[in-house]
C-alpha cells in the first residue's frame, strides 16, 4: 500500500485554478489512474500523493473516504460507500452510467476525481429510493424505461437533472436533451413516456 | 405426463395473464439497488484487471512480471500466456493483475513487461479476392434445390448449373446485387466478469451470466472441484444477447487467483476488452442474382456469401438464405473468411439479422426493377413461405401497412418529392424464428400460513422472466403477484435452461404452470373434504378456493393452506425441452415497415417511423412484451445505421472499442416506434413462444430498403453511414 505523503502548499507550486486548467474539466481517461499530484480544493493550494482522508458530501451525510489524486468518485462512491448504483460502463462518461448530480449538476463520476468534490454536494441515485420514490424513477417503472437495467440508474439521474432544470419540457425537448446516455437494450422509448408522465404529473 | 393435463385460462378468465403489468424488480433497478455481479462488494475483496493483447497477431516472446509484483497496492500477479504463446486477436487477455484497488491494479499491469514478436494479420473481411490471396477461405457449405432433377445419366453439377441458367434465361426480371452488413459487437453495458470467493473448498461465484444452470460445471471442470461445491449466482444481469453463456477463462482465472491469495476476487472485462474479446455477430456479404416471372415471384436465386466468426472461420450458415422466402430452385454457396479478430459468439437470432439483410433487400431491388410496390411483391411472394405461417404474414402485412399509413405514403423508388435534398422512403421486411421452450425446473413451496415460493435456476435479462413466473404462478393459484415469491437466480435451484433463443418464457411458463397446477390439485383434495364436494368442483379465483358453481361456498387462500397441517406442501414440476403441450409451442413470423427521410447532401438517415407486428402465441404480459419488440428495433436501428466494428487493415487493431467511438444510437436517434401484438385466438391458442430474437431481424432489411426507395440507389452495406450513402449516390452519378 502506498503511504500517505501530503506537502503543503508553497512546495507544490500550483493552485487549484491551475490544475483545473491544466487538466480540463473533465481529465482524460487514461489520466485517471496515472500517479500523478493533485492539488487539493483549497484556497491555499496544497499536493496530495499518496492516500488521504478526505469528507464527502453524499446524500446529505459527510462520509470520511480514502483516497488517492487518481481514484475517481465512481470508485469512492461503489467500493468505499457501496452505492454501487452509478455504474461504470465507460471511462470516459461517454455512456451517462455513472450520472450523479455534483452541486445539482449531472456529471459522470466515472471520470471525475473524488478530491475534486470536496466541499460540494454529491446526489446519488440511491437517494431518490427508500420508503418513497422520486416520481423519475417510479415513471420508469410504469413505463417500463428498464429492461437489463444497468443503465438505468444513470438514465433515471440524467432525466430528474434535466427535469429539474427544464420542469415543463416538450417531447421534442425531451428527445433532443438527453443523448447523454446509452442504453443497449433499447429502451429509450419508454424513456421518453416516462421523461413526459412525469412533466405531466408536475 | 399427457399432452393435454395442463392448459391455460381462456383469455376473458385470467386475471393476471396477459394484463399489462409492471416489472417486479423495477424499483431496485431504477433506484440503484439492485445489485449485479460488479457491484457485489464481498469483504477484503481484490479488484483484479487483466492486459489485452496490443497486437492482432503475435507470439508472445517473453514476460516480466518483476516490477508489477512490486507495485504499490498489487497482491498477485498470474501470467494467462506465457512466453511462446501465440495470440490471434487484439485484446485477448495475457495478465491478470489483483489488488488493493483499481488504480493499484492499473498501475501494476503497466509495469508488466511483454516484449512480442508481431506476426502477420488478416482483417479484411468483406473483401473476398484479398481473403482468398491470403489463403484465409474455406467452403461453409452450401444447398442447390431444382424443381427439375437430373436424369441418371446426368452429371448432377452440370445439370442443375444448366438448370440454373435456364431459368434465369426463362425469367421475366433479373435483378443482380450486392448486399452486407458489418461485424458487429455484443457490446453489453455490464462487461463481463465475476466476483468470486471461496468458503471451506467451495467456490461461490457472482457472475454476469445468461444461464446459472449451465456454468457451474464450467467452474468445476476447470478448477478440479465438483459443481455441487460451485454456486454461481446472477440476480441481474446487465446484457448478455447471447455472449454470456459460458464462465470464460477470466472468471476462472478469477477462481484460481481469489483461492491462491485466500480473497475474493472482482475480475470485470475493461470496456475496450468487451468489445474486443467478449463477443461480436458474424459478418456477412453476398452476391445475388435472382429470376422472377412477370408478377415479382421469384423463381429462381443463386447467391455466394462470405464472411467472418473470427479465427476459427465461421460466417453467416447457408441455411437461413435466402430468409424467409424460399423459391422453387436455388442454389446457395457459403465461403468462411479467417480473419485476426475476436471470436464470434450467438447475437440475438443467430445469422437472421444478417440473412434477412443479405436477401430481403434483393426482393426489394426486384421491385424497384419492377417499378413496383415492394409491399407487393413481398405479398405476392408469400407463397414461397413455408406453411402456416403464410398466412399470419399476410395478415401482418395488412396490419403493418394500415399503422405506417404505406399506400397513401407510398412512392416507386426514388421517385420521392423532395424537401431541398431531404427525400422520405418506405422499406419493409419479414423474419421467423423458433422460441420453443427449454428445459425448466420448478419446486413450489405452499406454507400453512398461505406464503408461496417457487424456486427456479432461470434467470432475469430484463426480459421480465422474474415477473413473468410471479403471474403464471398467481393466475394459477388465483392470487395477486405481490402474495407470491419467485427465486431464481442461483445454480443451487432446481435446474432451468440457459436463456438464449427466445426459449425461457415458455420455459418458465410451462414448469411454473405445472407445480402450481399439480400444488393446486393437492389443496383442492383437502378442500374439498371440508366443503364437502369434489376437488374437481373447486376452482382458485380471487384469493378463495371455491365451488365452481356455487361462487358462495369455499374458503379464504389462507384457510385452505391451513389445512396443510404443520408442513408445507412441496411439489416440483418439470418440463422437458421438445414435450407436446398446449402450453407452449415454437415458431413466430413478424412483418417490420420503416419510413425513413435522408438528406442526400449529408448522407444522414434519420428514422421517422417504424412499425412492428409481432406475433408471439400466447402474451403472459403485454407491457414487457411491447418493450422486448421497442428494444430489438432500437437495437436493430443500432447495426442499421450505427455501429459497426471498425478494423485497421494494416495492423489488425479494433480501432471504435469504445462507446465514444463505436457508435450507438442515443434517445433522440428513433423517432416513433408503434409497436403492434398480433394476438388472435389462432396465436393465443398455441401457447407461449419466445420473443427475444424475432423481432431485432428485420430493422437491417426494411430501413436499407426504406434508404433504397428514398434514394432510387441501394446503398449496399450496413450500416448505412452517412460517407456510405455519399460514395453510393456519388457511385451512382448522383451526388
Amino acid at each position: 500500500m502506498s503511504a500517505s505523503d501530503t506537502t503543503s502548499g508553497a512546495r507544490g507550486g500550483f493552485s487549484r485554478r491551475d490544475f483545473l486548467k491544466g487538466s480540463g474539466a473533465v481529465a482524460a481517461a487514461t489520466a485517471l489512474h496515472a500517479q500523478s499530484a493533485t492539488a487539493l480544493a483549497d484556497d491555499e493550494a496544497q499536493v496530495v500523493r499518496g492516500a488521504t482522508e478526505i469528507t464527502l458530501q453524499v446524500n446529505g451525510k459527510a462520509h470520511k473516504v480514502k483516497v488517492e489524486p487518481r481514484t475517481t468518485l465512481l470508485e469512492v462512491l461503489r467500493y468505499q460507500l457501496d452505492l454501487t448504483g452509478a455504474k461504470p460502463v465507460s471511462l470516459d462518461g461517454s455512456s451517462g452510467a455513472s450520472t450523479v448530480l455534483l452541486d445539482d449538476k449531472p456529471i459522470t463520476a466515472s471520470n471525475t476525481l473524488a478530491i475534486a468534490c470536496r466541499g460540494k454536494k454529491v446526489q446519488t441515485v440511491e437517494s431518490l429510493g427508500g420508503q418513497r420514490p422520486d416520481a423519475v424513477p417510479r415513471a420508469f417503472v410504469e413505463h417500463d424505461a428498464q429492461q437489463c437495467g444497468f443503465c438505468t440508474p444513470g438514465f433515471v439521474m440524467a432525466v430528474r437533472a434535466f427535469l429539474n432544470k427544464n420542469p415543463k419540457a416538450t417531447e421534442e425537448q425531451i428527445r433532443k436533451g438527453l443523448n447523454g446516455n446509452i442504453c443497449r437494450c433499447g429502451t429509450y422509448a419508454n424513456v421518453i413516456q416516462a421523461a413526459i408522465a412525469v412533466v405531466k404529473g408536475g | 405426463m399427457a399432452q393435454d393435463t395442463y392448459n391455460w385460462p381462456a383469455a376473458d378468465k385470467t386475471s393476471v395473464i396477459g394484463k399489462p403489468m409492471s416489472r417486479l424488480d423495477g424499483i431496485a433497478k431504477s433506484t440503484g439497488a439492485a445489485k449485479y455481479t460488479y457491484d457485489v462488494n464481498l469483504k477484503n475483496q481484490l479488484i483484479a484487471r487483466a492486459l489485452g493483447c496490443p497486437h492482432a497477431h503475435c507470439r508472445v516472446k517473453s514476460v516480466d512480471t518483476a516490477a508489477a509484483e512490486k507495485t504499490p497496492g498489487v497482491v498477485h500477479v498470474e501470467v494467462l500466456r506465457g512466453a511462446g504463446s501465440e495470440v490471434e486477436w487484439q485484446g485477448e487477455l495475457l495478465a491478470i493483475v489483483a489488488a488493493e484497488s483499481e488504480g493499484a491494479a492499473v498501475e501494476g499491469l503497466s509495469n508488466l513487461k511483454i516484449e512480442y514478436d508481431v506476426l502477420d494479420s488478416f482483417v479484411s473481411d468483406e473483401d473476398l479476392m484479398a481473403a482468398e490471396k491470403a489463403g484465409r477461405t474455406a467452403p461453409a457449405g452450401g444447398k442447390t434445390l431444382t424443381q427439375k432433377e437430373p436424369g441418371e445419366n446426368d452429371d448432377e453439377e452440370a445439370f442443375i448449373a444448366a438448370e440454373i441458367e435456364r431459368l434465369f434465361k426463362e425469367s421475366k426480371h433479373v435483378v443482380e446485387g450486392y448486399y452486407g452488413i458489418d461485424a458487429i459487437t455484443h457490446c453489453c453495458l455490464e462487461p463481463h466478469g465475476s466476483t468470486v470467493a471461496w468458503e471451506d473448498g467451495k467456490l461461490l461465484a457472482y457472475l454476469s451470466t445468461q444461464n446459472v444452470s449451465g456454468t457451474d460445471d464450467g467452474f468445476a471442470r476447470d478448477l478440479g472441484i465438483t459443481a455441487d461445491d460451485v454456486e454461481v449466482r446472477c440476480d441481474y444481469i446487465g446484457g448478455g444477447f447471447g455472449s454470456k453463456f459460458a464462465p470464460d477463462y477470466w472468471a476462472i482465472a478469477a477462481a484460481r487467483i481469489a483461492k491462491a491469495t485466500g480473497r475474493p476476487v472482482k475480475l470485470m472485462l475493461t470496456r475496450d476488452q468487451e468489445l474486443k474479446i467478449a463477443g461480436s455477430r458474424p459478418s456477412g456479404y453476398i452476391k445475388v442474382r435472382l429470376g422472377a416471372d412477370a408478377d415479382g415471384v421469384v423463381q429462381v436465386w443463386d447467391s455466394q456469401h462470405w464472411g467472418t466468426g473470427g479465427s476459427g472461420g465461421g460466417g453467416v450458415a447457408h441455411g437461413t438464405i435466402p430468409y424467409v422466402y424460399t423459391p422453387k430452385n436455388y442454389r446457395r454457396v457459403a465461403t468462411a473468411v479467417r480473419t485476426n479478430t475476436g471470436p464470434a459468439r450467438a447475437w440475438r437470432a443467430p445469422n437472421h439479422p444478417q440473412a434477412c439483410a443479405m436477401s430481403q433487400t434483393a426482393y426489394d431491388d426486384l421491385a424497384a426493377a419492377m417499378g413496383v410496390d415492394s409491399y407487393d411483391i413481398f405479398m405476392r411472394n408469400l407463397e414461397n413461405t413455408a406453411g402456416a405461417r403464410t398466412e399470419v404474414y399476410a395478415e401482418e402485412m395488412k396490419i403493418g401497412a394500415r399503422l405506417m399509413d404505406w399506400k397513401a405514403k407510398w412512392h416507386p423508388h426514388g421517385k420521392g418529392e423532395k424537401r431541398g435534398s431531404i427525400v422520405d422512403g418506405l422499406g419493409m421486411a419479414l423474419h421467423t424464428w423458433g422460441g420453443g421452450a427449454n428445459n425448466s425446473t420448478c419446486q413450489l413451496r405452499i406454507h400453512p400460513d398461505g406464503g408461496v415460493q417457487s424456486f427456479c435456476g432461470t434467470q432475469d435479462l430484463g426480459t421480465g422472466t422474474r415477473t413473468v413466473c410471479a403471474q403464471v404462478l398467481a393466475e394459477t393459484l388465483g392470487l395477486k403477484v405481490d402474495q407470491v415469491t419467485v427465486n431464481i437466480g442461483s445454480s443451487k435451484l432446481p435446474n432451468s435452461g440457459a436463456s438464449g433463443g427466445s426459449t425461457t418464457v415458455g420455459a418458465v411458463s410451462q414448469s411454473h404452470r405445472r407445480a402450481s397446477t399439480d400444488a393446486l390439485t393437492e389443496l383442492f383434495k383437502l378442500a374439498a373434504t371440508k366443503l364437502e364436494c369434489e376437488p374437481g368442483d373447486l376452482e382458485a379465483v380471487g384469493g378463495r378456493i371455491r365451488v365452481k358453481s356455487d361462487a358462495e361456498r369455499g374458503m379464504a387462500w389462507k384457510e385452505a393452506c391451513s389445512l396443510l397441517g404443520l408442513k408445507p406442501l412441496e411439489v416440483t414440476a418439470d418440463y422437458r425441452s421438445g414435450t407436446p403441450s398446449s402450453l407452449s409451442s415454437s415458431g413466430v413470423g413478424g412483418v417490420q415497415m420503416a419510413h425513413v427521410e435522408v438528406d442526400s447532401e449529408t448522407g444522414v438517415v434519420r428514422v421517422k417511423k417504424f412499425v412492428a407486428v409481432q406475433d408471439m402465441g400466447l402474451i403472459i404480459n403485454p407491457k414487457l412484451a411491447t418493450s422486448q419488440i421497442n428494444g430489438a428495433v432500437i437495437m436493430g436501428i443500432a447495426y442499421a445505421l450505427f455501429e459497426s466494428r471498425i478494423m485497421d487493415p494494416a495492423t489488425g487493431a479494433f480501432i471504435n472499442a469504445e462507446l465514444a467511438d463505436y457508435r450507438l444510437p442515443r434517445l433522440g436517434d428513433i423517432g416513433e416506434i408503434v409497436v403492434e401484438l398480433y394476438e388472435p385466438e389462432s396465436e393465443r391458442g398455441r401457447g407461449v413462444i419466445g420473443l427475444g430474437e424475432p423481432p431485432v431481424i428485420s430493422p437491417g432489411a426494411a430501413i436499407a430498403n426504406a434508404v433504397c426507395n428514398a434514394l432510387g440507389v441501394r446503398v449496399p452495406v450496413l450500416p448505412l453511414t452517412p460517407k456510405r450513402v455519399i460514395e453510393s449516390l456519388q457511385a451512382a452519378g448522383r451526388a
